[in-house]
């Protein structure tokens, strides 16, 4: 299983914030395409994948145990 | 504490700047971000804060880093508040020592910059008669151009 974690307004879109899924194997493209269809409402716009609290690039696979966050675009400071 | 980190309570600058400071620091810059009421002739009631703790805290951490290697003898401290915070609160400071000046104002902007791209902290804006999180472009004050 893959913990999945959602912040700020993605958060509130999707009215969840951490969920358990079985998405091992799949990549962050397929993710983004998941969760687009389980959440009609949810808006990728600029944001970012992170695996296991880095950044990931959309063919990175992902692997059971990962923690796997969206990261809406940041404004910090 | 820690030299980077994500707090809940009022921060107090002054510890920041003590962490930084060595026999071989000439200068201290302390950049202190705050809680604005207007922006854009909108007025903010208050702020809400929100981040992804243990990622936030290790890319403070990697922004020390790339600093002390981009500028040599410096050291940082960068600590950001979640939570509710209210008008004139502190929201984040960044403590940069080096043994002159000039470095220490360019390594704190540089500090703040990244912080902007890199960490993963969000702003939701609270305002009479709405809200809204910042980064989100969808939604725009009323009256405001879309």
């Amino acid at each position: 299983m893959i913990s999945l974690h959602y912040f700020a307004g993605l958060k509130e879109q999707t009215g969840v914030s951490e969920e358990q899924v079985d998405l091992a194997g799949r990549t962050v493209d397929e993710l983004w395409q998941w969760a687009m269809d389980k959440y009609p409402d949810f808006q990728t716009g600029a944001a970012r994948v992170a695996v296991n609290e880095e950044y990931a690039l959309p063919t990175d696979v992902l692997e059971a145990g990962d923690v796997v966050a969206f990261i809406p675009p940041v404004s910090g400071g | 504490m820690k030299a980077f980190e994500i707090v809940t309570e009022a921060i107090n600058p002054q510890a920041y700047a003590d962490l930084v400071l060595r026999p071989e620091a000439g200068a201290v810059t302390m950049f202190t971000g705050h809680v604005r009421e207007w922006t854009k002739g909108v007025r903010t009631l208050y702020l809400a804060y929100e981040a992804y703790v243990p990622m936030a805290e290790k890319k403070l951490a990697q922004i020390g880093e790339e600093i002390e290697q981009r500028w040599e003898g410096t050291k940082v401290a960068i600590a950001h508040r979640v939570g509710e915070l209210q008008i004139s609160d502190i929201a984040v400071v960044i403590a940069v020592s080096s043994p002159h000046r000039k470095t220490a104002y360019e390594a704190n902007e540089y500090a703040i910059e990244r912080i902007k791209e890199i960490v993963p902290i969000w702003k939701k804006e609270i305002w009479e008669d709405g809200e809204e999180w910042i980064g989100d472009q969808k939604k725009k004050p009323e009256g405001e151009l879309k």
